[in-house]
C-alpha cells in the first residue's frame, strides 16, 4: 500500500498542476474549460518536438543528469513548451471565448466551445504526430528505496519536486503580488473588480496564459513518467474536474488538496481494480462529492 | 443495375444519418428543450447498443464459447431488443440525474462525461460481459430474409425511418403539451418556474430519462445497422461531439432543424471522406481521418460564433405558445 | 458649474425602461441624497452614472467632462468612486488586501493614504489581517468605504450604505461620511432610510417611478408634508 500511496503522490502532483490552473480559469471566466486536458497533451508534445527534433538539430544533445533519466536539455524544453501552450490558450480565448462573451451567451455555450477547441487541439496532435505512443525518456530507470516502504524512481521524485515548486511559485504570485491579488479579487467578485478599475479583460488573458502554461508543465511531467500519446490529457479530464470540485471550484488551495486526493485514491484503487479503471474511480469520487458536499471541502468562489 | 447500386449506397448513408438524427432528437429533449448539458451521449448510445445486442443474440455454445464471452444472450426478436435498449438507457439516466440535476449545469456535464467513460471502460475490461475489446459480431438482422444482402439497406432504412417518424411525432406532440411548456419554462428561468409551484427537479429528471430512452433506441438501431459493436466505437467524437454539432447547426429547440443538421453533418463527414481519399497522398492517409475531426471541431466553433441559433433556429410556433 | 450634472437621462435593463427623464445636480463639497420608494430607479440612476448601465438618452457630466458613455474603469480614474449596495467587498481577501485593490490603479506609494483611512476607521486597522467575508455587516460597510477612499476620490456614489445595519452602526457610518465630507469629498447617497440621510444632506432629490418628483435642501425636504407622509411615517 505504501508503494501505491507513494506513486499516488506522484500522480496527484501532476493532477494538482493541471487542477490549479483549471480552477483559476474557472473562477475567472465562469465556465469549465474542457480543453484543459488537451493543453496538457500539447505541452508534452511540444517538449517531445524540442527534445527529439529541434534541439538535436541545433546540435544540442541531452546528457542525463544522474540519477535522472534526462538532463538540462529536458529542463530547458519546459520553458518554450509552457510559453507556447500558454499562448495557445490565450489565443483560443481571443478567437473563440471572448467573441462569445461579447455576445453575452450563457456560460454553457462557452463550455461547448471549449469542447470544440479540445477537439481541434487533439486533431492537430493526431495530424502532426500520428496516433502512436512516443517516449520522452529513453533508457533504464532504476528504483529508489525510500523510507516507509515507498519505492519511487528518481524521475518521479523530480516530478514531485518540480510540480510543487511551480505550485509554490503560483501561490507566492497570488498572495504577494498586486496582479496576483487582483486575480483573486476578480474570482471573488468580478463586478466589484471592474468598479475598482481592475482591467478585467487583461486579467482574463493572464489567467489563460498561466493556466495553459501550468497545464503544459503537467503534461510534460506526465510524459516523463509514462508516455506521450494523443489522448493523455483527455484521459485526465475526469480526475481534473473531480479534483477541482472536491476542493471547491475557483479555490486554488482546494485544488491543491483535491489533486493529491485524486492521485492517491486513484492509485490505491489499483489494489482492487484494473489500472485502466482509474478514471472511473475519479468519477466515483466526483459523484460522492456532488451528493454530500457539492460546494467542495473548502468551498469555492 | 448501376442505379440501384448507387441508390443502395445512398440508403446506407441515409440509415446512419437517420440514426444520428434520432440521437440528435434525444439531445434536443435534453438541451434544446430543458437546457440540460449532456456531453456523455456516448454512454447512452453504448448502453442501448449493448443491451439490444445481448438481448437479441444467442448465448454462444460449444467451440464458439471459447472465443466469444457474453454475460447472457436471450435471442429475442429485434423489437424486444430495441425496447429493452430504450428502457435500460432510461433507467441509467436516473442515478446520473439524482446527484446532479439540483446543481449547476456544468456538474451534469462532467457527470455525463464520467458515465460515458465508465461504461466504455466496463465493457472494455469486463470480458465476461460482452466480449471485451473484441466486442460482439453477427448481430440480428431484422427482416433480413426478405431481400438479398445487397438490397438490405432499403429494408433497414424503412425500419429506421419508421422509428424516426414515430419519435419525431411524439416529441412534437409532447412539446406542445402543458408538460412541454413547463420544460421550456424551466430552461428559461428555473427560479421563476419553481416559484410558480412546479417541481423543477422532477421535470428535469423526466426530460433526462426521456432523452436517454431515445438515445438508447438510437444505440440499438446503430448496433443492428452495423451488426458488430465494440467499445472503441463509442468515442467522445462519434458518440457525443458530432451529435452536438448536428444539434447546434440545425438549431437547438427545433426538431426539424436537428434532423436537418444530422443529415448535413453526416453528409459533410461522408463527403469529406471521399474527397480526402482522393486528395491526400497515400503516405498521409493514416492521418486523413484526423483532418476531418479538425474540420468538425472548426465547424462547431464557426457555427457558435456566427449563427449559434443554427440554420432553422428555435421553433417560433412553440415560443409563441409560451 | 456643478461637480456632477445629470440631464434628461433615460435608461433601464434589457428592454425595460426604468428611468424616464431624470436630472440632478451635485455641487462640489455637498452631501446630496436620493430618496424614493422601492423601484423608483435610484440604484438604476447610480449605475447609469457610473457606466454600469448604458444611458439611452441624456447626459452625465463630471467636473465639466462628458462621461455619459464611458466604462466604469475609465470613470473611476477621473475621481468618481462607486460603492454598490450588495457584494461590495472581496470576501476571500483580507481587509488590507481589499484596500490594496482599491488602490490598484494608483501607481504611487499608497501606504500614506491607507494610514489616513485607518485613522478614519480604527476598527479596520485592528482587523486588517482578517478575511473580509468573516466580518460583521457594519465592518464590511467600512471596508467597502475604505476601499473606495483609497483612490482619494473627488466624489463618492453610495448605494444604501445603511442597509441591514443596526441603528448605532448607521449613526457611526453617517458620522464617518460627514468626517470624510469635511475633508472635501462630495457625496451622492441613495437611501431607503430617508430620515437619516436627509438629516445629513445639504440637498436632496426625490425620485418616484423613474422621474424627478421633488428637490430641495435637506431641511426643506425634512419639513415637507408630502415627504413626511410618504417616507417619514408622519
Amino acid at each position: 500500500m505504501a508503494e501505491l500511496v507513494g506513486y499516488g503522490f506522484v500522480l496527484g502532483s501532476i493532477i494538482t498542476l493541471g487542477a490549479v490552473g483549471l480552477t483559476l480559469i474557472y473562477g475567472i471566466v465562469n465556465f469549465g474549460n474542457f480543453s484543459h486536458g488537451d493543453l496538457m497533451t500539447l505541452g508534452a508534445y511540444l517538449a517531445l518536438l524540442l527534445t527529439a527534433r529541434i534541439f538535436p538539430a541545433l546540435g544540442i544533445s541531452d546528457r542525463p543528469l544522474s540519477p535522472l533519466s534526462f538532463g538540462w536539455v529536458m529542463l530547458l524544453s519546459f520553458i518554450p513548451a509552457m510559453a507556447v501552450t500558454g499562448l495557445v490558450a490565450l489565443v483560443a480565448d481571443r478567437l473563440v471565448y471572448r467573441p462569445l462573451r461579447r455576445l453575452e451567451v450563457k456560460p454553457v455555450f462557452l463550455a461547448i466551445s471549449s469542447l470544440a477547441v479540445a477537439l481541434v487541439l487533439r486533431s492537430l496532435v493526431y495530424i502532426l504526430w500520428g496516433p502512436d505512443y512516443h517516449f520522452l525518456i529513453h533508457g533504464l530507470r532504476p528504483m529508489l528505496r525510500l523510507p516507509l516502504g515507498v519505492k519511487l524512481r528518481p524521475d518521479q521524485v523530480f516530478i514531485i519536486i518540480i510540480a510543487w515548486a511551480m505550485v509554490a511559485g503560483l501561490y507566492l504570485f497570488l498572495q504577494r503580488t498586486k496582479i496576483g491579488k487582483a486575480l483573486r479579487a476578480m474570482a471573488d467578485n468580478p463586478n466589484l473588480a471592474r468598479i475598482t478599475g481592475i482591467p478585467t479583460e487583461r486579467m482574463t488573458i493572464l489567467v489563460w496564459f498561466i493556466g495553459g502554461s501550468m497545464a503544459a508543465a503537467g503534461g510534460i511531467l506526465l510524459g516523463i513518467d509514462s508516455q506521450v500519446r494523443p489522448t493523455m490529457g483527455w484521459a485526465l479530464l475526469l480526475p481534473l474536474f473531480a479534483a477541482i470540485v472536491l476542493g471547491g471550484i475557483g479555490n486554488p488551495y482546494g485544488a491543491l488538496v483535491g489533486g493529491l486526493v485524486l492521485g492517491i485514491v486513484q492509485q490505491a484503487s489499483t489494489m482492487w481494480l484494473l489500472p485502466s479503471y482509474k478514471p472511473a474511480v475519479a468519477f466515483l469520487v466526483l459523484i460522492l462529492i456532488l451528493m454530500f458536499r457539492p460546494q467542495g471541502i473548502f468551498g469555492g468562489t | 443495375m448501376e442505379v440501384v447500386r448507387i441508390l443502395h449506397s445512398m440508403a446506407g448513408f441515409a440509415v446512419t444519418a437517420s440514426i444520428y438524427a434520432i440521437f440528435a432528437l434525444g439531445l434536443n429533449v435534453h438541451w434544446g428543450y430543458t437546457g440540460l448539458f449532456n456531453i456523455g451521449i456516448a454512454g447512452f448510445f453504448a448502453i442501448g447498443a449493448y443491451t439490444s445486442a445481448l438481448v437479441t443474440s444467442p448465448q454462444p455454445t460449444g467451440v464458439l464459447a471459447h472465443y466469444v464471452k457474453q454475460a447472457f444472450g436471450l435471442n429475442m426478436p429485434f423489437l424486444v431488443g430495441v425496447t429493452a435498449a430504450g428502457l435500460v438507457s432510461g433507467l441509467l439516466a436516473i442515478p446520473i440525474g439524482i446527484p446532479t440535476l439540483r446543481l449547476r449545469e456544468d456538474y451534469l456535464a462532467i457527470a455525463t462525461i464520467g458515465i460515458a467513460e465508465t461504461i466504455r471502460l466496463i465493457f472494455n475490461n469486463e470480458r465476461w460481459l460482452a466480449n471485451g475489446p473484441q466486442g460482439m459480431i453477427g448481430l440480428a438482422k431484422p427482416l433480413g430474409w426478405l431481400v438479398p444482402p445487397n438490397r438490405y439497406n432499403f429494408i433497414y432504412l424503412a425500419i429506421v425511418l419508421a422509428f424516426l417518424l414515430i419519435i419525431y411525432l411524439a416529441l412534437e406532440r409532447g412539446i406542445r403539451s402543458p408538460w412541454g411548456r413547463v420544460l421550456r419554462a424551466v430552461r428559461e428561468d428555473e427560479v421563476v418556474t419553481s416559484a410558480a409551484g412546479k417541481n423543477v427537479f422532477l421535470f428535469k429528471m423526466q426530460s433526462l430519462v426521456l432523452g436517454a430512452v431515445i438515445m438508447g433506441i438510437g444505440g440499438a438501431l446503430y448496433a443492428h445497422a452495423i451488426r458488430a459493436i465494440q467499445p472503441g466505437v463509442f468515442t467522445p467524437l462519434f458518440g457525443t461531439l458530432i451529435i452536438w454539432v448536428m444539434l447546434i447547426l440545425g438549431g437547438s429547440g427545433n426538431n426539424k432543424g436537428v434532423i436537418l443538421g444530422a443529415f448535413i453533418i453526416w453528409g459533410i463527414w461522408s463527403g469529406t471522406a471521399l474527397l480526402i481519399d482522393h486528395i491526400v497522398p497515400v503516405t498521409w492517409s493514416a492521418r486523413a481521418p484526423y483532418l476531418r475531426f479538425l474540420l468538425i471541431g472548426l465547424l462547431l466553433i464557426g457555427i457558435l460564433l456566427t449563427r449559434p441559433q443554427g440554420l432553422l433556429g428555435e421553433e417560433k410556433q412553440v415560443s409563441r405558445m409560451m | 458649474m456643478s461637480l456632477l450634472e445629470v440631464g434628461g437621462v433615460v435608461s433601464g435593463y434589457g428592454e425595460m425602461e426604468i428611468l424616464h427623464d431624470v436630472s440632478i445636480q451635485v455641487e462640489k463639497g455637498d452631501i446630496v441624497s436620493l430618496i424614493g420608494p422601492n423601484g423608483a430607479g435610484k440604484s438604476t440612476l447610480m449605475k447609469t452614472i457610473f457606466g454600469l448601465l448604458r444611458a439611452w438618452k441624456g447626459y452625465v457630466r463630471f467636473a465639466g467632462e462628458e462621461i455619459t458613455h464611458l466604462q466604469p474603469e475609465q470613470i473611476v480614474r477621473r475621481g468618481l468612486c462607486y460603492v454598490p449596495q450588495v457584494d461590495n467587498i472581496f470576501p476571500s481577501l483580507t481587509v488590507r488586501e481589499n484596500m490594496e485593490m482599491g488602490a490598484f490603479i494608483r501607481d504611487d506609494n499608497y501606504q500614506l493614504r491607507m494610514d489616513e483611512i485607518y485613522e478614519l476607521f480604527p476598527d479596520l486597522k485592528d482587523r486588517r489581517g482578517t478575511r473580509a467575508g468573516k466580518l460583521s455587516g457594519g465592518m464590511r460597510q467600512m471596508v467597502a468605504l475604505g476601499r473606495a477612499l483609497m483612490l482619494d476620490p473627488q466624489m463618492m456614489l453610495l448605494d444604501e450604505p445603511s442597509a441591514g445595519l443596526a441603528p448605532l452602526v448607521v449613526e457611526l457610518i453617517f458620522e464617518r461620511i460627514r468626517a470624510i465630507n469635511r475633508e472635501g469629498v462630495t457625496f451622492l447617497i441613495v437611501e431607503q432610510n430617508a430620515l437619516k440621510v436627509l438629516e445629513n444632506s445639504d440637498q436632496g432629490y426625490v425620485l418616484v417611478e423613474g422621474r424627478n418628483r421633488l428637490n430641495g435642501t435637506g431641511r426643506e425636504l425634512l419639513e415637507d408634508k408630502q415627504i413626511g407622509e410618504l417616507f417619514l411615517g408622519r
